[in-house]
């Protein structure tokens, strides 16, 4: 009696079961808007875990802020507007490729200063080198100073 | 002795760059909102829903508004001081209760007291973002003409509230 209604049982839920089945929604209503929202998050930093873009991130302002994303796109706003949006906000400190401007100045060219700092003093060096007499180098000593040969 | 000069030069300068590198905090990003106008809100009142305070209310009066949450860890940890200091009267103190559950902010300020004239209420962060909130708590001094003088990321601090967030007001008011 109870292994005949197991059964029952049984057969109804696999009759039952591709009733409530359904085929997977798609992951997002407007994949073009996404691919765009995507990209230009591409290019800004969360500044919850500042490493990490906000396309990347998991934090939470990060997904707040792709939906605000989605949103001014979908209202026609260029990506220009958008990235002004950002900057009003937290600084050129979120794009990931700031602008040229007198407090990025030093950011942008520190590396070439650097760079000219260092063949000024390569200059310098080689120079001094050049005009010094040849015998205030070290003459050349052999690698083996010692002396192995058997009396 | 004189071919030592550069190098140790040199190590000196490199040193002095990093130990200012030590002192700087990353995470406190340079708000661009300083000097620029709040951002206009409409919030509703965690403690009254039906009402609503938008940023014309504050208008002529410097305020503090403090960014919370029932869910911050830190936001515990500078609470006594913001209960203290709004004892003291120096300056109203607002709350933005951010991204919370009104349920949850209610009984979070019950439990460690409210220090707040008024808390606004964010649940979607709309406000937030405007702010340019990234890091809870956060307290932002704003003066009389609705325009943002001061912002600290994370908890306040006794050295904050007595050396910058005091003297800043007394000016504003003054």
């Amino acid at each position: 009696m109870v292994e005949r209604l197991l059964a029952l049982m049984l057969a109804g839920l696999l009759v039952l079961t591709p009733a409530f089945a359904k085929e997977a929604a798609p992951a997002v209503a407007n994949p073009a808007l996404e691919a765009r929202m995507l990209a230009l998050a591409g290019q800004l930093r969360c500044l919850v875990c500042q490493n990490e873009t906000i396309a990347a991130s998991q934090a939470d302002l990060a997904s707040d802020l792709r939906q605000e994303i989605r949103e001014m796109l979908a209202r026609g706003m260029t990506e220009a507007q958008i990235r002004k949006y950002m900057t009003d906000r937290y600084g050129d400190f979120v794009l990931y490729d700031p602008p040229f401007k007198a407090t990025t100045a030093l950011l942008w060219l520190g590396p070439l200063l650097l760079l000219l700092f260092a063949l000024a003093s390569l200059y310098v060096v080689l120079r001094r080198r050049q005009r010094a007499s040849p015998d205030a180098f070290d003459p050349d000593t052999p690698d083996d100073e010692t002396d192995l040969s058997i009396p | 002795m004189n071919r030592f000069v550069w190098p140790l030069a040199l190590f000196l300068v490199l040193a002095g760059f990093l130990a200012f590198g030590l002192r700087l905090d990353p995470r406190e990003v340079p708000s661009p909102l300083i000097n620029k106008p709040a951002p206009a809100f409409t919030a509703s009142l965690l403690a009254h829903p039906e009402q609503a305070m938008t940023k014309a209310d504050f208008a002529g009066k410097v305020w503090m508004l403090n960014v919370w949450a029932s869910w911050c860890v830190s936001c515990r940890e500078e609470h006594p001081l913001l209960v203290d200091f709004s004892r003291r009267g120096v300056v109203p103190v607002y709350g933005l209760d951010y991204k919370d559950n009104r349920q949850a902010g209610l009984a979070w300020l019950q439990r460690h007291g409210n220090p707040y004239t008024d808390v606004l209420s964010d649940p979607d962060g709309r406000i937030g973002i405007n702010y340019g909130v990234y890091g809870v708590p956060e307290t932002y001094i704003i003066d009389r003409d609705g325009v943002i003088r001061y912002k600290h990321i994370g908890p306040v601090t006794e050295k904050v509230l007595r050396d910058e967030i005091e003297p800043l007001v007394r000016r504003l008011d003054g």
